[in-house]
């Protein structure tokens, strides 16, 4: 691990000039960023601890929405009793992440922040353009099992293995932040991550020492279904291969309504608007849920070990749109 | 730095990137939380901080020099052994003994977020259910056991929750 200077600043606002310079970082739960500095993949060299400032809190808005603290741990986010009464989907995709020890540490804001997992990027041996830009990307070519099929560029194919952001982006979040500079901002989570394209390095559209102090969701739809469904290789403790968060009105037995994002397929939680448009206003059936996975993978590309995630994501979906619309005994 | 581990206070001046877990082990010589991987993905580290139970290797000791701390030492001894510590014994939850600190630290925490009522991933409802043999093993999925002797941990958690009615929640609907 490369030395860093450590700083603990007493207020946000001191947080987020401490960390305007290049190399320095925040740390929260330190649950991601401890294991990349390990491993010399990351190299702050200023840590700004955060974790003991006040941004834990989680409130009702006034529209009846959720203010969510960016400092709230992933345990006590998915057992808190306006989550799990209003908000299952994220409940339930946290509590389908990581390990009890890792949802106790990790936070709000770091789980939205977490870099991929991809192995290539975990080597310092191996070609990266994420880790070391122009340096190549030896994922391509090589096992990219648990790498993406949507969203990718000629410079990297990496996924963002977070469950929570999913279920945010299915949520239709917004990531409130503070800049060095006092200013605050809110930025859409549909518009918080950035495609890999030439800059895969460049994950977010977070400005040097630009600080997530809350995140915010919308009330969910009168009625609305909500689901969580993670498809991995083990029964706990694993990454998602595929994973789909939905949120779903009926209205006289059609689709009224229909918010769903994806992990495992892309650089960031993937949702489609032109797929959700697709089942809007239609009888719940499995011709019109193949049809959306027409559309939603009409751009799917494998690269070799991970081909199986197109028809699996296809599966997934017409499984998850089953459960949503109440149909799945048909 | 100054800690305060199992109650006691200690003074130590690690390098900044020690880990609690170093700070113990290397540091401090608390050798009983034990390094498995060093990056979160074993559970052979666990600890108890202010009560939650955290990977003791993926968390800085400059961070938590005002925290309580509990290890392995702090929850029982040869001669008083903690009520866990008994059960492992009695049911045989081990072989090798390497992940079992972790086990033990880890159960004690995981038994108190079930007596707050925390839902895991198996609940078939998230504001309660029942406490079944496969909540445990969801709940406790953090902690790998190289010797397979997980049937018999199950058997050693599930011994004190009974006796300790820490499932005291309503039944799924």
């Amino acid at each position: 691990m490369k030395v860093f200077e450590y700083e603990r600043p007493s207020s946000p606002e001191a947080a987020a000039r401490d960390a305007m310079p290049a190399g320095a970082s925040f740390i929260a739960g330190g649950t991601n960023l401890i294991d990349l500095t390990k491993l010399q993949v990351m190299t702050p060299d200023r840590l700004v601890d955060i974790s003991r400032l006040d941004l834990a809190d989680i409130q009702d808005t006034a529209d009846g929405g959720l203010s969510i603290g960016a400092l709230v741990p992933n345990s006590d986010l998915a057992a808190d009793p306006r989550v799990t009464a209003r908000y299952e989907v994220l409940s339930r995709a946290l509590l389908a992440g990581a390990s009890g020890q890792l949802r106790n540490k990790a936070t709000t804001g770091g789980n939205l922040l977490q870099r991929t997992r991809c192995y290539y990027f975990y080597d310092p041996a191996s070609g990266c353009n994420k880790r070391a830009p122009g340096s190549g990307c030896d994922a391509m070519g090589g096992y990219n099992r648990i790498l993406a099929v949507l969203g990718t560029s000629d410079k990297c194919i990496a996924t963002h293995p977070s469950d929570m952001a999913v279920a945010m982006r299915a949520l239709n979040a917004t990531v409130v932040t503070l800049k060095p500079d006092g200013d605050r901002r809110r930025i859409s989570i549909d518009d918080f991550y950035r495609l890999p394209g030439d800059t895969p390095q460049i994950e977010t559209v977070l400005e040097p020492g630009e600080l997530i102090t809350a995140v915010e969701l919308p009330p969910v739809p009168d009625g609305a279904r909500q689901l969580y469904r993670k498809v991995r290789d083990r029964a706990s403790y694993a990454f998602a291969l595929v994973s789909v968060a939905g949120v779903v009105t009926m209205a006289e037995g059609r689709i009224a309504t229909a918010a769903l994002a994806f992990g495992g397929l892309g650089p960031m939680p993937w949702r489609d608007p032109a797929m959700e448009e697709a089942l809007i206003g239609h009888e719940p059936s499995t011709a019109l849920f193949d049809a959306a996975a027409d559309v939603l993978l009409a751009d799917a590309r494998g690269h070799g070990s991970n081909d199986f995630k197109i028809p699996l994501a296809r599966r997934a979906l017409i499984a998850s749109l089953r459960e949503l619309t109440g149909t799945q005994d048909q | 730095m100054h800690f305060t581990i199992n109650g006691q206070a200690y003074e130590a001046d690690p390098d900044i990137r020690t880990t609690i877990l170093d700070l113990c082990r290397e540091h401090l010589g608390l050798t009983g939380s034990k390094k498995g991987c060093d990056h979160g993905q074993c559970g052979a580290c666990t600890v108890l901080i202010n009560g939650r139970r955290v990977n003791s290797c993926l968390t800085l000791a400059v961070m938590h020099q005002d925290d309580q701390i509990t290890t392995i030492e702090g929850l029982g001894t040869p001669d008083r052994l903690h009520p866990l510590q008994a059960s492992f014994v009695h049911h045989d939850g081990y072989q090798c003994g390497y992940c079992t600190p972790g086990q033990i630290c880890s159960a004690v925490g995981m038994l108190d977020e079930v007596a707050k009522g925390w839902p895991s991933h198996v609940s078939a409802d998230l504001s309660g259910s029942v406490f079944t043999d496969g909540e445990i093993a969801e709940r406790m999925s953090g902690n790998i056991c190289r010797c397979a002797a997980y049937p018999n941990i199950v058997a050693a958690i599930r011994d004190v929750a009974d006796q300790a009615n820490v499932a005291d929640r309503k039944e799924a609907a």
